[in-house]
């Protein structure tokens, strides 16, 4: 049941990059993804900045060799998961069990929209086909049909912490026995509907976002998709290169505060981590790295940080939040910010983050401020949080 | 092999299911291309400060699971696990339409808050304070397929003794409207209790929360085991499972021979029931079938229903004529098979055995 469940592919799109290796450059040249909303219509605009990934619908649809009129979640997230599957090269994978575990938070919204409004005005219009892959479900159903995956697949849903959830559904799925591979993360488009439900909430910063400062104002939205791909020992075994790092620990906890805000003193968070220590077998001062879900809101940095102090002080390691880069991609962000924490194992990378100038009052360190290469990190955790209480952590070991 | 006790249901449907009732004595005849659910009284379960802001998925699954929980005698499961493909429909109909009218200015919060869909999941986590792991599944046809294998290995790793599962799926106005506009439901109101009859398209709209505590050890009051569970998605609308469902008994050392009861998810269209008819037909001929569609509806999560009537039949042995394709006299309840087909792509196969 705890057989080692190694990585062994990456794929990644967000703001800042269309594949890892743009983003591995964008980290180095400390270049953040923010700017101007250019792919809706929004009375936001010039107002609210966010993190889109630079390529518009029809760019991404060629790119992804799809219709035009699949959701925009869709066509990120398969140009992720096909990057991930195409970088493992996994022999005979037709040979294998091969599963497709993927998360998003508002399925094909961003068609929705566009079906809704004409159908508020006349029940009767408004394009069926815009509204057709409205469920979560039906973007990894199309995904999974052009990856080509038919033995398993399913789809979850716990806001911010869908992907990391994915993640170790995917990992746990190898350890019972049931799979072989899995392709595993999440996808999320920006839309309408989430840059308004945030908006309302009034915890979007107006500026670019600054996470773990004691001077935060909100996060900024972005969109993108990340995706591992997870195997199981044997299959490793005969991979032509090494994997990038094992899937160690992981944890889900619950916060059960609020529906949307954090305890103060980080209940769940504190559970989420503790959790992931305990599953991977190690103490705090064994974690190198840890790539925080740090959204640059009040309440998520301040009840983060107070977690965080508890259970590490006083052997701090590394922290940063990389959201600083990519804005928070919501249910796509455990599995970029997986897909981060992999490549931070494999290449001793400690990632900056960008626009810090004070410390938190909750955190007696300060988070990394420049790109490091070559550090030692045998262990990296990454923190993923959500509404509704869903807090995860993941923890990443060097093979 | 992964399986679980099944210790306590409970299920708010069309039908008079829940609480403490009589199974299925008193079976509500609807004429209708839609059914909702029979709706419990609601502050037995949840503080009515809570009830007022909770659209109907919300309280309809909460309640649900309070029940469970209390039926079980269990405070604080270990896992609180939900599948709904839907979601929070109503509140995310409510956002959406603010958004169009009062074009992105001074909207309320509150219908976006709701709107994620783990709500059911993690307002169950908040009412009973429980920190312990929380997950949805949101896959389609097997939304609550995938939350009882994630349940199942919980149990299996040891993670949990006990976890709460559950389906939710609600039905509102806006989505029927579409999905009528789709060609799911039949144009003119039948009648729910002469559905296999109709021999047309389209099916009736439903909607329900059927919720689960699953156990590790074996106890006194136990209802059922869930011996098995698979679930898969094939594009080939026309797949004949035979050979599948064949192996997956197999692998639990069954035939055919030993399904006292088959509960198959036939929904009234045509199209939807000829693959059962002709499974029936080629594999279950001489087993007892039973339907339970024209008593909730057709929805995503309907095959939780079918597992709280599986449930109830092995553990009171008997089978309500109402469920019964044909008059049947039926002994001894020890293996119950339920077939659901989601929309001909989703297959769903659940095993239950008397403890």
């Amino acid at each position: 049941m705890n057989t080692p469940v190694y990585i062994a592919g990456l794929g990644v799109i967000s703001a800042i990059g269309n594949n890892v290796q743009e983003h591995l450059n964008a980290f180095k040249n400390e270049a953040a993804g923010m700017g101007d909303i250019t792919h809706f219509e929004s009375v936001h605009r010039g107002v609210l900045p966010v993190a889109e990934v630079k390529m518009t619908n029809h760019e991404l649809a060629e790119k992804a060799g799809m219709l035009l009129d699949a959701s925009r979640t869709t066509l990120l997230s398969l140009l992720a998961a096909r990057e991930a599957l195409t970088d493992a090269e996994i022999p005979n994978l037709s040979s294998l069990r091969t599963g497709f575990v993927s998360a998003n938070t508002v399925g094909g919204m961003d068609r929705s929209e566009d079906f809704f409004t004409r159908f508020l005005k006349d029940n009767s219009k408004g394009k069926l086909r815009n509204v057709y892959d409205h469920e979560c479900g039906s973007i990894t159903e199309a995904v999974a049909n052009e990856l080509g995956i038919t033995d398993f697949m399913t789809t979850l849903s716990t806001a911010c912490s869908s992907s990391a959830n994915a993640v170790f559904y995917g990992a746990r799925l190898i350890r019972n026995g049931l799979l072989d591979v899995v392709i595993a993360g999440g996808a999320d488009a920006l839309t309408k509907f989430t840059l308004n439900g945030f908006n309302t909430l009034m915890i979007l910063d107006k500026e670019f976002c600054k996470p773990f400062d004691q001077n935060r104002e909100g996060l900024n939205l972005g969109e993108g998709a990340g995706y591992v791909v997870l195997v199981s020992d044997r299959v490793a075994k005969t991979l032509n290169k090494q994997a990038y790092c094992r899937l160690s620990g992981y944890n889900n906890s619950n916060d059960a505060y609020h529906q949307t805000a954090s305890s103060p003193d980080g209940t769940g968070s504190y559970m989420a981590m503790r959790g992931a220590l305990n599953k991977a077998g190690l103490q705090p001062e064994d974690i190198d790295y840890i790539n925080v879900h740090g959204t640059g809101t009040p309440n998520n940095d301040s009840a983060e940080g107070t977690a965080i102090r508890r259970l590490f002080d006083p052997h701090y390691p590394a922290m940063s939040s990389t959201k600083s880069f990519t804005g928070h991609t919501l249910g796509a962000s455990g599995g970029i910010e997986a897909v981060f924490s992999a490549l931070a194992v494999k290449h001793g990378i400690i990632y900056p983050n960008l626009r810090f100038e004070t410390q938190m009052e909750e955190l007696p360190v300060a988070p990394e401020t420049h790109f490091r290469e070559g550090q030692q990190t045998d262990h990296v955790m990454s923190n993923s949080f959500g509404f509704g209480g869903n807090c995860t952590s993941l923890i990443f070991s060097k093979i | 092999m992964m399986k679980a006790y099944i210790r306590s249901a409970a299920s708010i449907s069309a039908q008079n299911t829940f609480g403490g009732q009589d199974f299925l004595t008193d079976v509500v005849a609807y004429q209708t291309t839609r059914l909702g659910t029979i709706e419990p009284d609601y502050k037995t379960y949840i503080d009515p400060k809570l009830i007022r802001r909770m659209s109907h998925v919300i309280k309809m699954g909460v309640a649900a699971a309070m029940e469970c929980l209390k039926q079980a005698g269990v405070d604080q499961p270990d896992a609180i696990i939900t599948g709904t493909a839907f979601g929070i429909m109503e509140d995310t109909v409510t956002f959406l339409t603010r958004i169009i009218e009062m074009q992105e200015e001074m909207l309320p919060p509150t219908a976006f808050i709701q709107s994620t869909h783990n709500t059911v999941a993690a307002q169950i986590a908040l009412m009973l304070k429980c920190h312990n792991y929380n997950n949805t599944f949101v896959h389609k046809g097997v939304s609550f397929e995938s939350a009882l294998l994630d349940a199942l290995m919980l149990l299996n790793e040891g993670e949990a003794s006990n976890v709460l599962v559950g389906g939710i799926d609600e039905m509102i106005d806006t989505s029927f409207t579409v999905l009528t506009r789709l060609g799911l439901y039949k144009r003119w109101p039948v009648s729910n209790l002469a559905l296999y009859q109709e021999k047309s398209k389209g099916t009736i709209g439903g909607e329900g929360a059927a919720f689960f505590v699953l156990s590790d050890t074996l106890s006194a009051g136990n209802l059922a085991e869930l011996s098995g569970l698979r679930s898969f998605y094939n594009p080939d609308t026309t797949l004949d499972v035979s050979d599948t469902i064949t192996a997956f008994l197999k692998e639990h050392n069954l035939a055919v021979a030993d399904i006292d009861l088959l509960i198959t998810g036939k929904n009234g269209d045509i199209n939807n029931d000829a693959p059962y008819d002709q499974l029936k037909v080629e594999l279950f001929s001489q087993t007892t079938c039973a339907n339970y569609k024209h008593l909730c509806g057709e929805y995503p999560t309907s095959s939780s229903f079918a597992l709280w009537l599986a449930a109830n039949i092995i553990h009171r042995q008997t089978v309500p004529a109402v469920l019964l394709e044909q008059v049947a006299d039926v002994k001894s309840l020890k293996k119950v098979l339920i077939y659901n087909r989601y929309q001909n792509k989703y297959h769903s196969l659940m095993l239950v055995s008397a403890c």
